[in-house]
């Protein structure tokens, strides 16, 4: 066992993990932080993507140990401060970017990672980054339609609703 | 997973030392490594990451003019700071897997493992990079031997690799859209004195040069130079996505394709 430390979310974050003990896994069941979800296990779905000292990973296949000392962010720190969704949050249940809802955690967590690189990015821009997040709901346009909504862009001209 | 101990080094000498522990297995940035446990496929005792190692991290040109990346340089920083140097190596970067794992996965890693799919031995092999480990280096094409098979030794750990920049290259990729990997890819790169091309996803032996199409785009570097020339599918990969015959006419293609955005 490893005594790992790192502030999660702005919060300091501790616990005892094994070697084998995968970032998600701590955050989900030794943080009770369960908005990170696992989806597929093998890193092709995206559902578990958090940001790690600033960059989008899937918590799935990263230890809990190489994440000691780090800054991580997962979905539960995006809100603002009073509450209230942030804008990409808000995106998505503006222009109904989910159903079940599954992924949505590494979509919000990939879309920010995007925006923040990228802060107008064209539809196929939004697409190409989406590559590692599945959705088996939605059909990707509305997803698509919250992230260009959330930059800012007008959306008018975008198929689908 | 079965669980493991796991080191993390900070520098290479230290890495060196963990490697000596008993059934010990070096992780760079696991994209690769990490389902493979999960799977049950490697079970090490101890787990020695090299994601912690500063000293091989980064991209800088040598006085030889070669780009020189750091074993353990994440896909995601060689697209970035590649790009002003090598073109083609950073496009080849910015095409591996996804965002997420171009964020964790490394240039080391790939070269270790060297999956008969895998993009950046093709890169390293059609560049004729050297391979630099804590030991030794190693020409590109003395390193690479066969499906997931290298020059390196037990515990050696590669902590650079170093690319002579050619004229004009182009990495072509057929993507296949599950995996994310090449169901077969080309790199082809024109240096002063010659043409290499190297062939991923194809071939059971894993990267392999194809000599033919070297030595005809080395007399006429245009597409149609190798439009001709005909690739035996006897070893090549048959699997639910593409026959070998498939994989070996996707050959040519992607070849062709190559020379026909440089030139």
């Amino acid at each position: 066992m490893a005594q790992v430390k790192m502030t999660v979310n702005g919060k300091t974050a501790s616990g005892e993990v094994e070697g084998r003990t995968l970032l998600a896994q701590f955050l989900r069941d030794d943080q009770g932080l369960t908005g990170t979800h696992v989806g597929c296990d093998t890193s092709q779905c995206g559902a578990c993507v958090v940001h790690v000292n600033g960059e989008a990973v899937k918590s799935c296949t990263m230890l809990a140990v190489e994440a000691n000392g780090a800054t991580v962010d997962t979905i539960e720190g995006q809100a603002n401060a009073d509450g209230s969704l942030n804008v990409i949050q808000q995106a998505f249940q503006d222009h109904h970017g989910l159903q079940c809802g599954f992924c949505t955690p590494g979509m919000v967590m990939s879309a920010s990672a995007l925006l923040k690189e990228n802060p107008k990015p064209t539809e196929a821009e939004v697409r190409h980054y989406l590559d590692g997040n599945i959705c088996r709901c939605t059909g990707y346009h509305n997803i698509v339609k919250a992230i260009m909504a959330a930059s800012g862009q007008d959306v008018s001209a975008i198929a689908a609703e | 997973m079965y669980n493991f101990d796991v080191e993390m080094p900070s520098t290479v000498a230290d890495a060196v030392k963990a490697m000596a522990r008993d059934e010990a297995q070096p992780m760079s940035g696991g994209q690769t490594l990490i389902p493979t446990l999960k799977a049950r496929l490697a079970a090490p005792s101890v787990l020695v990451s090299l994601t912690g190692i500063d000293e091989m991290k980064g991209v800088c040109m040598d006085d030889a003019g070669r780009l020189c990346i750091g074993g353990a340089t994440t896909h995601a920083r060689v697209a970035a700071e590649a790009a002003a140097h090598y073109p083609a190596l950073a496009s080849l970067a910015a095409r591996i897997g996804d965002p997420a794992v171009r964020n964790r996965g490394t240039i080391g890693g790939s070269i270790a493992n060297n999956d008969p799919s895998a993009c950046y031995p093709a890169g390293a092999l059609g560049s004729g990079a050297t391979i630099t480990t804590n030991k030794r280096e190693i020409a590109a094409d003395d390193y690479f031997q066969g499906m997931f098979e290298t020059a390196l030794e037990e515990g050696e750990i590669v902590t650079e690799v170093k690319f002579p920049v050619p004229t004009a290259a182009h990495y072509e990729k057929f993507l296949q859209p599950a995996s994310r990997f090449p169901l077969v890819a080309a790199y082809v790169a024109k240096f002063g004195d010659g043409v290499r091309v190297a062939i991923t996803g194809a071939s059971n032996n894993g990267v392999f040069r194809w000599g033919e199409a070297e030595a005809a785009l080395g007399a006429n570097f245009a597409a149609d130079a190798v439009a001709g020339l005909a690739v035996d599918a006897t070893d090549m990969i048959s699997d639910l996505h593409g026959t070998a015959e498939y994989r070996a006419h996707l050959i040519g293609v992607m070849t062709k394709r190559a020379v026909a955005a440089i030139s």
